[in-house]
């Protein structure tokens, strides 16, 4: 009897103590991808093609001053981007062999302020950094996603995919089953986008404010509520990641205009 | 610190119909949300607007909650005479923010 009751409650704990089951993998079709302004209404379209309207640009513009603003105790970055960096960022996340690890454009530039400007780190999501991150972003603008996911980048890349393809939160809901195999149909009073993250940092209206990727995810989770990680979490960088590689071939759109 | 934008053509002809736009970053807190612990965000917003062509007021608004947050305007004016815009925002404590625009009328 009594080791009838261990045994079942010994079950029962591992029955919860189990990691969160993985959904089928499911890939986007390549000949499908199409970028998140698709699914916004044509005034949401043209606020995003009007480069007056667009109100990502006033990050934009504070961007492209601190970039020529040496820090307190260094050179500023045009110091050594003196024609700036067009088409750097459809190369991120990218791997970087001094860290070794995958670093997404904030973590780039934070990395670059304290090797070579003699800058603290920027916190995540701070408008500072929102905004130098929305310059650069914006000179790739138009630009082809062209995400390395091959090589060392491969098991961040994983790890990724598996966050993406993992049912979660009390909903139970993975990020595929939204956005890879029921994109195009209504949620509520929404269209399910593919969840590229070419657009980012965006402007979404939501938010009546610019906002990083990592804003969008810790959004995500929090849909389908899961616990969201924190800005700048690894696991988010490796997502990061794997929905950048996943959305090779379109074109950079930020400052993109996002609901 | 805010950040404005304006979009006023370099030049115009007499009588000209010029189209201006003004855009301004300004969170426009309407102080009807709430925060994510239930406490109410207070009201903060831009109550007043006005455009002065050559000291002349061509333009004015009065803004309320509702109004988003980046607040943009598109209004039109003739260009009668070279002369100086002024384009002036003052929010619910009296602070302001101001920039000028010069319009060449040939």
């Amino acid at each position: 009897m009594r080791l009838g009751a261990l045994l079942a409650s010994a079950a029962l704990i591992g029955a919860c103590s189990q990691p969160a089951e993985e959904h089928n993998a499911i890939e986007l079709d390549p000949e499908s991808i199409v970028s998140g302004s698709r699914f916004l209404t044509a005034e949401t379209q043209a606020l995003q093609a009007d480069d007056f309207a667009n109100p990502g640009f006033l990050w934009v513009d504070r961007g492209e001053a601190l970039f020529s603003e040496p820090t307190e105790n260094g050179s500023a970055c045009v110091a050594c981007h003196e024609k700036g960096l067009p088409g750097v960022a459809a190369t991120y996340p990218a791997f970087d062999t001094e860290t070794n690890s995958v670093l997404n454009l904030e973590g780039r530039i934070n990395q670059c302020r304290v090797k070579n400007q003699n800058a603290p780190e920027l916190a995540y999501e701070s408008d500072p950094l929102l905004s130098l991150t929305a310059y650069v972003a914006y000179q790739s603008r138009g630009a082809l996603v062209s995400v390395d996911s091959s090589g060392p980048s491969r098991e961040t890349y994983e790890t990724g995919r598996q966050y993406f393809q993992t049912r979660r939160g009390q909903f139970n809901l993975s990020c595929q089953q939204c956005h890879t195999e029921n994109w195009g149909k209504r949620l509520r009073g929404d269209t399910l986008s593919q969840g590229h993250g070419n657009g980012f940092p965006a402007y979404r209206l939501e938010w009546q404010s610019m906002g990083s990727l990592h804003r969008r995810l810790r959004d995500c989770d929090t849909g389908v509520r899961a616990e969201p990680l924190p800005y700048g979490d690894p696991l988010y960088i490796a997502v990061e990641l794997y929905l950048a590689a996943r959305s090779n071939e379109l074109p950079l759109e930020s400052p993109a205009i996002r609901r | 610190m805010a950040s404005i934008r304006l979009a006023v053509p370099d030049t115009a002809t007499a009588g000209e119909i010029v189209e201006i736009k003004a855009l301004i970053r300004h969170p426009m807190e309407s102080g009807h949300r709430r925060g994510s612990r239930g406490e109410v965000i207070e009201r903060d917003i831009i109550t007043r607007f006005e455009c002065h062509y050559a000291d002349e007021q061509v333009f004015a608004a009065d803004f309320h909650p509702g109004i988003a947050a980046n607040p943009l305007l598109t209004f039109y004016v003739r260009a009668a005479q070279p002369g100086e815009l002024r384009f002036e925002w003052t929010d619910q404590n009296g602070q302001n923010w101001s920039e000028t625009a010069t319009l060449n009328v040939t």
